[in-house]
């Protein structure tokens, strides 16, 4: 029977083909292919049709599908026009049987449903399967990068290394920030380190708690944490929720925090009156004379 | 007209997008930067507690226009293990989870109402007030 049906299906499949693009083509306006050019549209029904017929002739060519769920990723088209394609496939098929067999009882009908089924089913899992796991690669890259970009830790100067933290600090990231730190404060044989927090839009009492938590560990390795860029709303937030950041120094911004850490490391900023502007001023007395 | 949202707090990273629900909603009805903060922080004490402690809640926002006041209204509602002494943990530095024991009181300092309801055994319900000035 199953095979009857596979005959049936694959011999006309030029009328299938025509009728699956009509309830294709209707269901592209107002839906979510709506800004998609015509000709692309259609060009890529086509192949899709053409992957459904190939799997179809040859059960378990994978190659083809791969192909073409890639290809509707990299388009950015969404799921639902690859499991919508599918569906109408199966509706347009199974009517399209059914109305070239001339006796039909309900066990026919259902014989027939069961075999397009079995056709279209695998086709659907695995473009499925193709299309997120896809997606599940690049949200793990990302997380990867992300992860990269978390808690760098850099040594501006002899014995000074500023963190700068950016976004929004979970405890995957606290953990990554307290290792990251004391690391580099022993590997860069830091004095002083800054926590920059300019860029922490929420200091919550988990973040606090982390901070305080890394800059008395910091502590014990015999450097001195400076908590710098609080911005006023913040320090508000701070005194509100009750929390005591005394134990170690804190400063509104980054310039102020290197002021001081050069202060704790023995150093200062010194500044040179330029040469050129002594030598100007040399010309222009000249001159008055 | 009061147009109600709510969050489902399941993951950690549900905190953060509460917490940014909030802060647009506190930035449209008119808060300054400064409450602003201080909003996002309670959502974010209040999302954390769920998260930690229940699993599995949600935090429904709403605003509140009346004519003298106008503010954000938020409710965090968890079905979670619930809170056996109430009054210890609205003291500052009790907590059961090795934390700084702020969360619970300093929302209530950040906001300007707030109200617990706790049922052992059956869930926690937080709803705190933030009036605009």
């Amino acid at each position: 029977m199953d095979q009857k049906f596979k005959q049936t299906a694959i011999e006309n499949s030029d009328s299938i083909v025509q009728m699956w693009m009509e309830e294709i083509n209707s269901i592209k306006d107002g839906n979510y292919t709506a800004s998609i050019s015509d000709e692309l549209f259609e060009s890529t029904n086509r192949e899709f049709v053409n992957v459904i017929f190939t799997s179809i002739k040859s059960q378990g060519s994978t190659k083809v599908v791969e192909d073409f769920s890639e290809k509707i990723i990299n388009l950015g088209w969404p799921l639902s026009y690859i499991t919508d394609g599918l569906q109408v496939f199966r509706r347009v098929t199974v009517d399209y049987i059914l109305g070239q067999s001339e006796k039909i009882d309900s066990s026919y009908i259902s014989e027939v449903i069961k075999s397009v089924d079995a056709w279209v089913e695998p086709l659907i899992r695995q473009l499925v399967n193709e299309y997120s796991g896809s997606w599940e690669h690049i949200v793990s890259l990302q997380r990867v990068a992300l992860q990269e970009l978390s808690a760098p830790l850099i040594p501006v100067m002899d014995r000074i290394t500023v963190m700068p933290l950016i976004g929004t600090i979970d405890t995957e990231r606290a953990k990554l920030i307290m290792e990251n730190l004391l690391e580099g404060v022993i590997k860069h044989n830091s004095e002083v380190v800054l926590i920059d927090i300019t860029g922490v839009p929420v200091v919550d009492t988990m973040v606090a708690h982390h901070i305080i938590q890394a800059a008395e560990a910091v502590r014990l390795i015999g450097s001195t944490c400076i908590l710098v860029g609080i911005r006023p709303e913040i320090a508000q937030t701070i005194v509100n929720l009750g929390i005591d950041l005394g134990k170690f120094p804190t400063k509104s911004s980054l310039k102020k925090g290197f002021t001081k850490a050069l202060e704790i490391t023995g150093r200062e900023v010194v500044e040179h009156e330029r040469t050129e502007e002594n030598i100007e001023k040399l010309i222009n007395s000249l001159k008055g004379e | 007209m009061n147009p109600q949202s709510c969050v489902n707090i399941q993951k950690e990273w549900d905190i953060v997008g509460a917490r940014q629900l909030g802060r647009d909603i506190a930035k449209k009805i008119g808060f300054g930067t400064v409450d602003q903060a201080r909003i996002a922080t309670a959502i974010s004490e209040l999302a954390r507690n769920i998260y930690l402690y229940a699993e599995n809640g949600q935090i429904c926002f709403e605003v509140i226009d009346n004519i003298n006041h106008k503010g954000i209204s938020m409710v965090a509602i968890d079905n979670g293990p619930g809170i056996t002494d109430v009054s210890k943990v609205m003291e500052d530095g009790y907590s059961t989870s090795g934390g700084l024991g702020a969360g619970l009181p300093g929302v209530k300092r950040l906001m300007d109402e707030f109200d617990l309801q706790s049922e052992v055994g059956k869930g926690t319900r937080i709803k705190a007030v933030k009036w605009v000035r």
